[in-house]
């Protein structure tokens, strides 16, 4: 018998238990090849049978050595619960299953003197959404009647840029009595409400994001849905920023600075001007954290386009030599107008916060008239790599803060002159399209996603701790890793396909949603036609509580 | 479903028209109530023209409030006009104990101040009686303007105009241009001022229809303008959308319908003036309506125009001889005033133009 070492690591120590069944095995090796976190091998067990082959019992002994495959127990390999294992076996031989008498977070960080990273979302609190209590209640019937989802026009377009109140236009009024614009106003560019949010070239695989930009071509030019997507923190391939489809892109610049010698160098040669410029103060996964991108999805590729080694790369918290909003307003945002010749439309990216409605104030009170677009980030919103930490103990709802910023603007009459974009888990039911009209209700101009874009390319991830491994560089769908045996099991078309379909069934939803209560625009503020069973919800939202 | 009606003439109007022009409509409305502006005044009031004309309903506490403030702004009166009413058992009508219409002089210190200036006062003076009659209900302030006369009440159309002795036409209390609305508010509670039409400085509108983005329009004009107030019926909006830009932002009467309805994304593109049609959307999209309405309406200098929703989801009509034009919701009531017209000239208004009637009757349809 062994002695029992209680301090090692055993495998009901892990998050995820592998349930093996050697009779149906067929030792095929599928599993263990496809596994990318070296979770599960092949070993020899020494079995004992004893057996009886006479009338009258006399047991006999017999040990055979069997081939199996049993799960690792080191916690580098940790499995992930991610799936594959029983997507290639042939036999359902084997899954992995939830353990739920883990002890992990007590034992990596008693091992490694660090906390557990993971890429993902927030998987802490899964309870019913705030969204999901909300209903658009308020029908159009008899008098005001519905309109018909599939035989209107409908004007599903959200403004992106700073907008100037009527008194401050620049108009005159000519002989003929028309209106003329005589004099320059903020660049705003009217693009379809929901964005493809800022996941970077690095965090992504090459093919997945080549997935995304075909897409969104796709979705432009074939389609007519002027869907734009972030380019997020780290650049993009020069052959793209010098393209036409660059109109299709908002630039992100992040406290890294990563990718920008490269586009500052491209600008001479831009044939269009990007989408946007999104300056990234915050994220709502991780609020107060950087940008993170470990060395192993460091590829050359993107090393060539960030202009770095192979080595981690941590932005940091904040935008150094930013110490004030006044500052983040004049510097960083004058800079960016000024670097596209005001034609260019710059927006912030925040996280939800306690003060985000100080925050908002600040930006929708300056006198120069520059900030384009605050986008306020959730935190449900995803993440390429962050510590468990900040995943799950920090960050605020984006939902009653994007509230507040509204109703602010709507306290000093300034609705509307910064548009507000929101995001943080929105679609992590799977139907955007209501998570959408929802936000829009509540005062949202747009909303933006990232997690469900990876969802349609097939990601495994969950927010009940499944897989959520893009910090890894070990996808198994090949989404966020670099390594190109994984890239491989990425179908770029099959992706661009999904994300198009999404998009054209997402925009039909739409007008499902805006027929019934006979707007052919978006009811952005219109809170009017939300209702909500949790009287909680409803006063803190101020739309009518319904029982 | 709400019926609306307007009448402009070169000739002056008795109301009696106004009513004819509803009545035959009535089975499109609740019969629920009466109310009409008259703007261009005749008869007793046409010597008054340049001095505003006070429309009040109150009681004899409300009354005593008004002569307070009025007096203490220093108004001096210099006509008073009574209607002689006739009650009867059973009529339905929720009358008021009295219906005030006098005309002032301005106050010494206004007396050459600009327009501008004189037109604030006016407004600031009614407001200010509003706001002092409406804690008890002691009185209702409809107007307080040169020209102008408003009359509103619940009750039974007919019965209103036979409690006013507005069925029997004379030249002494007439008008050339008329809007009237023969129905209470129906999304909200009865209260006397959400009845249409309503009036801002000499801007008129009363609408048939139900304004969806309600909520939006309101929480933004809610800071534009102190005369933004009530907001008792989802139509206030359009009047002040229409005040704010034509007075306010000094725009012309052509841009109501990009402010309100503004074009699809896709045909702006096409358009030359794009930049500033797309500037307007912009600045203004809370200002932007939905839902299904006709909206008549009048300006200061008694210019009269339609617009429809983007959908043309109400009925309008527009028809004319040579001495008269009448805007209704539905073709009898033309017929019943108009009867000798040629109909084959009616217009009905399509969903993207605003038809404008200037004070020589030249009607003009104005494509968005």
């Amino acid at each position: 018998m062994e002695t029992v070492k209680i301090n090692d690591l055993a495998c009901n120590d892990l998050p995820w238990k592998v349930i093996y069944d050697s009779k149906r095995c067929t030792l095929c090796g599928s599993c263990i090849a496809s596994c990318t976190f070296g979770a599960i091998k092949p070993k020899i067990e020494r079995r004992r049978k004893s057996f009886s082959d006479t009338e009258t019992p006399e047991p006999k002994i017999t040990f055979s050595a069997t081939p199996v495959i049993t799960q690792v127990n080191i916690l580098k390999h940790f499995c992930r619960g991610c799936g594959v294992c029983e997507r290639v076996c042939p036999n359902n031989a084997i899954r992995s299953e939830r353990n739920p008498d883990s002890r992990f977070n007590v034992v990596y960080q008693a091992a490694t003197a660090t906390g557990p990273k993971r890429g993902g979302r927030n998987n802490l609190e899964v309870k019913a959404r705030t969204l999901d209590t909300l209903r658009v209640g308020r029908i159009s019937q008899m008098t005001d009647p519905s309109l018909d989802a599939e035989r209107h026009t409908f004007d599903c377009q959200a403004p992106l840029g700073r907008i100037l109140p009527a008194t401050q236009l620049p108009f005159t009024i000519g002989p003929d009595g028309t209106l003329a614009k005589s004099g320059h106003t903020p660049p705003v560019n009217w693009i379809y409400p929901i964005i493809i949010g800022d996941m970077s070239i690095g965090a992504l695989s090459w093919r997945m994001w080549e997935a995304v930009s075909m897409a969104v071509a796709y979705l432009n030019e074939e389609c007519g849905l002027p869907v734009r997507q972030c380019s997020g923190e780290g650049g993009m391939p020069v052959r793209l920023l010098k393209s036409k489809y660059l109109k299709y892109v908002i630039l992100q610049i992040a406290s890294g600075h990563f990718g920008w010698n490269r586009i500052i160098k491209a600008m001479p040669h831009m044939v269009e001007d990007p989408a946007g410029v999104l300056i990234k103060i915050g994220q709502g996964a991780k609020p107060g954290d950087g940008g993170l991108l470990m060395a192993a999805k460091v590829a050359s590729h993107i090393q060539s386009i960030r202009g770095v080694p192979k080595t981690d790369l941590l932005s940091p918290p904040n935008h150094q030599g930013l110490y004030s909003i006044e500052e983040s307003v004049q510097k960083m945002f004058l800079s960016f107008n000024a670097a596209f010749k005001f034609r260019v439309p710059v927006a912030i990216k925040v996280a939800a916060s306690a003060t985000s409605v100080s925050v908002f104030n600040n930006l929708v009170r300056d006198p120069y008239n520059i900030v384009g677009g605050f986008f306020l980030d959730g935190i449900d919103g995803g993440t390429g790599a962050a510590h468990d930490i900040s995943l799950d103990h920090t960050g605020h709802p984006v939902v009653s803060k994007l509230r507040d910023c509204y109703l602010a603007a709507v306290a000093q009459g300034r609705q509307g002159q910064i548009p507000l974009w929101a995001a943080g888990g929105l679609g992590k039911t799977g139907n955007l399209a209501a998570d959408a009209f929802k936000m829009f209700c509540l005062g949202a101009n747009g909303v933006f996603t990232g997690k469900l874009i990876l969802q349609l390319a097939g990601c495994l991830g969950n927010e009940h701790s499944r897989c959520n491994a893009c910090n890894t560089g070990l996808c198994p769908a090949g989404i966020t890793t670099q390594e190109p045996t994984l890239v491989r099991r990425l179908d770029p078309d099959r992706v661009a396909e999904n994300i198009v379909n999404y998009f054209l069934a997402m925009d039909k939803e739409l007008r499902k949603l805006m027929a019934p209560i006979g707007n052919s625009s978006l009811p952005v503020g219109r809170s009017d036609c939300l209702i909500s069973t949790d009287k909680a919800i409803a006063d803190r939202l101020q739309v009518q509580y319904v029982c | 479903m709400c019926r609306i009606g307007a009448i402009k003439s070169l000739n002056y109007v008795h109301p009696s028209k106004a009513l004819q022009l509803m009545n035959s409509q009535q089975k499109g409305h609740d019969n629920s109530g009466f109310a009409m502006v008259m703007q261009d005044l005749g008869g007793i009031f046409a010597e008054y023209k340049d001095k505003p004309t006070l429309s009040l309903a109150c009681t004899d506490a409300g009354l005593k409030i008004a002569e307070e403030i009025l007096d203490a702004v220093g108004f001096k009166q210099v006509f008073q006009w009574v209607p002689e009413t006739n009650w009867q058992a059973g009529m339905d009508i929720q009358a008021m104990p009295n219906y005030v219409f006098r005309t002032f002089d301005y106050p010494e210190l206004f007396k050459d101040a600009p327009k501008r200036d004189k037109e604030d006062l006016l407004t600031n003076t009614r407001l200010q009686l509003r706001f002092a009659m409406e804690k008890d209900q002691t009185g209702f302030a409809y107007s307080f303007w040169p020209d102008v006369i408003t009359l509103k009440e619940i009750g039974d159309p007919r019965d209103i105009g036979t409690f006013f002795g507005l069925w029997e036409p004379d030249d002494s209390f007439t008008a050339k241009t008329i809007t009237a609305q023969c129905r209470q508010n129906t999304n909200y509670a009865i209260v006397r001022y959400a009845a249409h039409p309503f009036f801002l400085q000499g801007y008129v509108t009363l609408t048939n229809g139900e304004n969806t983005f309600y909520q939006k329009n309101k929480e933004f004009q809610s800071t534009l303008h102190p005369g933004y107030v009530g907001f008792e019926s989802d139509s206030q909006c359009f009047l002040y959308t229409m005040h704010y830009m034509h007075r306010q932002l000094g725009w012309p009467l052509s841009y109501y319908k990009h402010i309100i309805t503004p074009l699809p994304f896709q045909e702006v593109a096409k358009r030359e003036d794009r930049e500033e049609l797309m500037a307007i959307r912009q600045s203004l999209a809370h200002l932007e309506i939905n839902g299904p309405n006709t909206i008549i309406g009048t300006l200061p200098d008694h210019t009269m125009w339609v617009v429809c929703d983007a959908k043309k989801l109400r009925p309008i009509v527009v028809g004319q001889t040579k001495d008269t034009v009448v805007f209704s919701s539905e073709v009898c009531g033309i017929n019943e005033i108009l009867s000798d017209r040629n109909w084959e000239t009616d217009i009905y208004p399509n969903e993207r133009e605003i038809v404008v009637v200037d004070n020589n009757l030249e009607v003009q349809r104005w494509k968005q």
